[in-house]
């Protein structure tokens, strides 16, 4: 399936990738590495340059500056060949209104250059695949949102890509959808097909990646496993102190000391700690009395919070 | 060479996938037929009404070969380019707008690998085709009301077609450049002068000077010309270079329409 540079090559290299429109930066310089075989993840706040990375990766739109090769090949010179290996959800649904919902799926084909015959075909597959068979002749038009993102990540694999790029695919679904396309993607990876996705959903991208970069302001400000992010970004507890409608910044001070570092929310205070017990404990020997107290296990979403929130306090 | 360069990366394949997919368009849309069969009646509309009735009043027209015709001859033909411009047109202005802006059809296309040349060849064709059904029908009615020899009207068809083709790359780069609805009454408004001023009515050798000048660089002018030249039976040079004139703009237009495509939605 991979061709010969590709084994020696990772899917996606980047190094410096700069992406401006006119004079505002989008992506500020980025460095990557995909390898075969691998789930890739973007994380990061809205307008930290997740899209415009990935419409750079999907070969539509070009650098302003930096190295990009993707599949072994230059997306400038190489653009249908790479992007015909590629599966491409964007963001926003971009089905066409004018057709039904399999003719969508063959049309699609037929821009990769499959037979008639091969287009129907996949087409059939790929209904299966988004379970919209029974809406098979309806327009697009009248699928719900859910329904619609499932044509559109449906359509982006209708050529059998070597590498899918999918822009928060599961923004939108039910959690019986979203199980469900978790489900296929983890297939679809293990049929060894590379997956790159962003998502504002933790649970997402500690279910389906193996590694992950924090974007943030154009930057990557994080990578590794989501395992890992979470040993080096977070403590192994974490405890959530509300404290009804009271400023919470009063308290950060006579909070200091207690875990390893704290951090104020709009509507709560995270206390990083080795042992939450114990730093509860303490928070109520300090005769703090707060309204609500919960003690978990540190997860991705601390550690997004913590490299991209705005109040922060060591 | 641009022709050598266009053509080495243009795949014949998805050129014909974009063919198809307005090919299903039209399939699955009831109201596109109705669209479609209107953009037919307006030219005969006006020849009937004008050719035929006015022309009862207007008597006979000098063709400036000796030979004298009636007023309907006279203006079929130009009716003829119009509805070949009309339908190119409809195509490559209400609907590639359409699909560019709004619908984001040609967004999702690109993220194939289908190019943005390959894009406008798609389109242009869809447009050929569509505004070749227009001509086709509106010949027949010529041959059948005696206002054309039907081996002239034969001969006008491929001319109309490259009609077709120039208008609709012109439309085409201009509505790449639209920025609203709001755009369009301007190029309505654009396309109704031209329909009344290329010696279409009357011959430009009758027109103030001032104005025959204007007309003569405009290009509904050079394809009436053309069309009335071949469905009248009256070959000479100066055809030829109509037809250069209609191939220069289909030429710019596409490559105007394709680097735009390539500019605003591969930024
Ligand atoms: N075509 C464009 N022209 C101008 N600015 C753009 C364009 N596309 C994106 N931007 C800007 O670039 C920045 C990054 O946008 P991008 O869409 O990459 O963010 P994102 O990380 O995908 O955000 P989100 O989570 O909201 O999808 C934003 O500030 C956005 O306004
Ligand atoms: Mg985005």
């Amino acid at each position: 399936m991979f061709g010969l540079v590709a084994e020696h090559q990772p899917l996606i290299h980047a190094r410096g990738l700069v992406k401006r429109f006119g004079e505002f930066t989008a992506v500020d310089g980025i460095d990557l590495d995909v390898e075969p075989g691998e789930a890739f993840g973007f994380l990061g706040p809205n307008g930290a340059g997740k899209s415009s990375t990935m419409r750079m990766i999907s070969c539509v739109s070009m650098p302003s500056a930096g190295e990009l090769r993707i599949l072994g090949m230059d997306p400038v010179r190489e653009g249908p060949a790479i992007r015909a290996r590629l599966g491409v959800c964007p963001q926003l649904d971009n089905l066409d209104p004018d057709l039904t919902v399999r003719e969508n799926l063959t049309t699609y084909a037929r821009y990769f250059g499959l037979s008639r015959a091969q287009a129907r075909e996949r087409a059939e597959e790929m209904l299966d695949f988004a379970q919209l068979r029974d809406k098979a002749s309806s327009k697009v038009e009248p699928l719900s949102g859910g329904m619609k993102r499932r044509l559109t990540i449906a359509r982006a694999m209708v050529n059998e890509p070597d590498l899918v790029l999918l822009d928060e695919p599961t923004t939108g679904l039910d959690p019986q959808a979203r199980h469900l396309l978790w489900e296929r993607l983890f297939r679809l990876k293990q049929r060894g097909v590379t997956l790159v996705l962003t998502t504002h959903y933790m649970d997402e991208a500690e279910q389906l990646c193996d590694r992950l970069v924090v974007m943030d302001g154009g930057r990557i400000v994080a990578e590794g496993s989501p395992r890992s992010l979470i040993e080096s970004y977070a403590s192994p507890e974490v405890v959530e102190l509300r404290f009804g409608s009271e400023p919470l910044e009063g308290f950060v001070e006579r909070l200091s000391g207690v875990g390893d570092r704290v951090d104020v929310l709009p509507d709560r205070i995270l206390l990083y700690a080795k042992d939450g017990d114990d730093a509860v404990s303490e928070v109520h020997r300090r005769g703090l009395a707060p309204s609500s107290v919960l003690v978990r296990r540190a997860s991705l979403e601390d550690v997004f919070l913590h490299l991209t929130g705005r109040t922060l306090v060591d | 060479m641009v022709t050598l360069m266009v053509a080495r990366q243009v795949s014949v394949g998805r050129v014909g996938a974009v063919v198809g997919r307005n090919v299903g368009a039209l399939r699955s849309g009831a109201s596109y037929w109705l669209v479609l069969v209107s953009g037919f009646f307006e030219p005969l509309l006006y020849l009937l009404s004008i050719g035929v009735g006015v022309g009862a009043l207007v008597g006979r027209i000098p063709l400036g070969d000796g030979r004298v015709v009636s007023y309907a001859v006279f203006v079929a033909p130009a009716m003829l380019a119009a509805s070949a411009m009309n339908g190119a047109l409809a195509e490559t202005t209400f609907n590639f707008f359409f699909k560019m802006k709004y619908a984001k059809t040609f967004e999702a296309i690109l993220a194939t690998p289908v190019r943005p040349i390959e894009v406008a060849l798609g389109e242009l064709t869809w447009a050929m085709v569509r505004s070749s059904f227009y001509t086709a029908a509106f010949l027949l009615v010529m041959a059948v009301m005696g206002l054309a020899e039907p081996w002239w009207a034969l001969a006008a068809l491929p001319a109309t077609m490259l009609v077709g083709v120039a208008f609709g790359a012109a439309g085409m780069a201009v509505s790449t450049f639209l920025r609203g609805w709001q755009d369009f009454d301007l190029m309505t408004a654009a396309q109704f002068s031209l329909f009344l001023f290329s010696g279409t009515f009357a011959p430009v050798g009758g027109y103030p000077p001032v104005l025959a000048a204007v007309v003569q660089v405009t290009p509904l002018y050079h394809a009436v010309e053309l069309v009335r030249g071949l469905a009248l039976g009256r070959v000479e040079w100066a055809l030829a270079g109509h037809a250069l004139y209609l191939v220069v703009l289909a030429g710019l237009g596409l490559w105007v329409a394709s680097r735009r495509i390539q500019r605003v939605l591969c930024s």
